[in-house]
């Protein structure tokens, strides 16, 4: 039998410019042109103004670390616990769940508001996933 | 919606709690509603309205034998319940129906009948949470409990004395699953589930249900039990993804769903005698003694430890124990109901002497949904 394997998003018709920034080694986000507002999950509205005229541009990648768990059990398919389960602010303002790479998993090494940067894993030839490292001075 | 106008007459859980192997997640519903019928003193075919969650309504009405004019499938998660009284009440009001049975119930633990919980790989959880390693609740309710801790100074000793509080309540309740006295050292020394979060501070899994029955406050007198009177109802949804919460420092859900209640009810904080608050996880009174306005959030973790919540304590919380050490089959929010009822009729087995105004409080999802229910003895 093969390993259990890590969730892989399915993107959709919202959500395909998102994971195809991502494969091409950017964060995108979302900015409405009416009213200014810059939102995560993707939608083609502002979810602020309701204007369906917004655009996407390439974040900066940078944010800090908001709130995390260590999971120890149970673990999801494709996870070695203890792994740190995320939450960071981006610099434009959206949060988004992630990882932490590059960083000891344990509450010492995990300070809550340490800068993170972006950094990319592939999952496959389809899905490459947005993740985060403790930022380079 | 007007206080007072609907009351509880039949409430009642499933005639076990814990580990139910004979009997399917279908048939739980069934025993908490015939025990309910029961309660209130009525035959199946007088209830025109019904109102359960994750399970259809047309599922369980057929396998009851209930022929209903009123129906609501509200489903939200584990404060359904109280979405449902809510509901209930303003259908009685309009003369939608008469009389509302709710039920609950869930084969949290022997997983018989039980319908499959999954997140499909692209919805928005799907694609943004479920690749990150969550992996059911107690993965995805404590992460915002790090950012709660620094922003108001609470400590994990503070967080740890929930557990010890509420366990004190399931000892002197002869139905809870866990009795045995706890300290907080044991509390902080019991396995690691999801730090900052320990196998104490973290829901148990049981099998239950339990199923209410309202109808107007006119004709309550006419039933055998103690009219339980809605007197203040409130709800909301914020996201069913965790990390897209407004804030980690308050429920946005809990904020609406809370006053909302109060204002209906017109009270004020002091005149609560009995107050239960959804614990899925030791975290979730703090954020609701705070959310609801009973006390600013940094003073929440200090109020608990220092034993206001016990029993004798000045504001008596969670007396069934509460999802920690009661019972917790999956949606705790019809216990939570149940519990406040039994205190407004004066049968708790913690009961509080003399309460007269019960505030119970819930969550659906990871602070997904919230609903709030003020009930009172005295119309």
């Amino acid at each position: 039998m093969a390993e259990p394997q890590r969730a892989r998003p399915k993107p959709t018709p919202e959500t395909q410019h998102f994971w195809d920034g991502t494969k091409a080694g950017e964060l995108r986000l979302q900015r409405c042109d009416a009213c200014a507002h810059v939102y995560f999950p993707p939608r083609p509205f502002c979810p602020s103004c309701a204007s369906r005229k917004v655009s996407m541009f390439k974040a900066s990648g940078k944010g800090f670390l908001y709130s995390y768990v260590i999971n120890h059990r149970p673990a999801a398919p494709g996870f070695t616990p203890p792994y740190a389960i995320a939450v960071v602010e981006l610099a434009e303002g959206p949060r988004m769940m992630s990882n932490i790479i590059d960083c000891p998993q344990t509450p010492e090494a995990l300070e809550l508001d340490m800068k993170l940067e972006v950094a990319f894993e592939a999952l496959d030839d389809k899905i490459t996933l947005p993740v985060f490292r403790p930022a380079k001075r | 919606m007007r206080r007072n106008q609907v009351a509880v007459v039949g409430a009642a859980e499933t005639t076990d709690l814990g580990i139910i192997p004979n009997m399917s997640q279908l048939q739980l519903h069934a025993d908490a509603a015939l025990n309910a019928i029961a309660d209130a003193g009525l035959k199946l075919s007088d209830i025109d309205g019904f109102a359960t969650a994750v399970e259809t309504p047309q599922q369980v009405c057929h396998y009851l034998g209930i022929k209903p004019t009123w129906v609501d499938g509200t489903s939200v998660g584990g404060c359904s319940f109280m979405l449902h009284v809510r509901h209930a009440a303003a259908a009685i009001e309009a003369g939608l129906c008469k009389t509302v049975l709710i039920t609950h119930a869930e084969s949290g633990k022997s997983m018989i009948g039980k319908l499959p919980r999954s997140i499909p790989a692209d919805s928005l959880q799907g694609q943004f949470e479920a690749p990150y390693g969550v992996y059911g609740p107690p993965s995805m309710f404590p992460i915002p409990v790090l950012r709660f801790m620094k922003t108001y100074g609470i400590t994990h000793e503070q967080l740890a004395s929930v557990a010890v509080v509420q366990r004190e309540w399931a000892a002197k309740n002869p139905r809870a699953m866990m009795k045995e006295p706890i300290t907080v050292a044991d509390v902080l020394n019991s396995r690691m589930i999801a730090y900052p979060f320990r196998l104490l501070q973290c829901c148990l899994v049981t099998d239950g249900g339990g199923a209410l029955i309202l109808t107007s406050a006119d004709r309550a007198r006419d039933f055998p039990r103690k009219p339980v009177y809605i007197m203040g109802t409130g709800e909301s949804v914020e996201t069913s993804m965790v990390s897209q919460m407004e804030t980690f420092n308050s429920s946005r859900a809990f904020k609406t769903a809370g006053p909302l209640a109060f204002k209906e009810a017109g009270i004020a904080h002091k005149d609560v005698d009995h107050l239960m608050i959804y614990d899925a996880f030791a975290h979730l009174p703090l954020f609701g003694l705070g959310d609801l306005g009973f006390m600013p959030h940094e003073e929440t973790g200090k109020f608990i430890a220092d034993g206001n919540t016990r029993p004798g304590g000045k504001l008596p919380l969670n007396t069934n124990g509460g999802g920690l050490s009661y019972m917790h089959s999956g949606m705790y929010g019809m216990y939570a109901l149940q519990e406040s009822v039994r205190q407004m009729r004066g049968i708790a087995p913690a009961q509080v002497r003399g309460a007269r105004i019960s505030v119970c409080h819930g969550v659906g999802g990871m602070f997904a949904a919230s609903g709030t229910i003020v009930f009172t003895n005295e119309r």
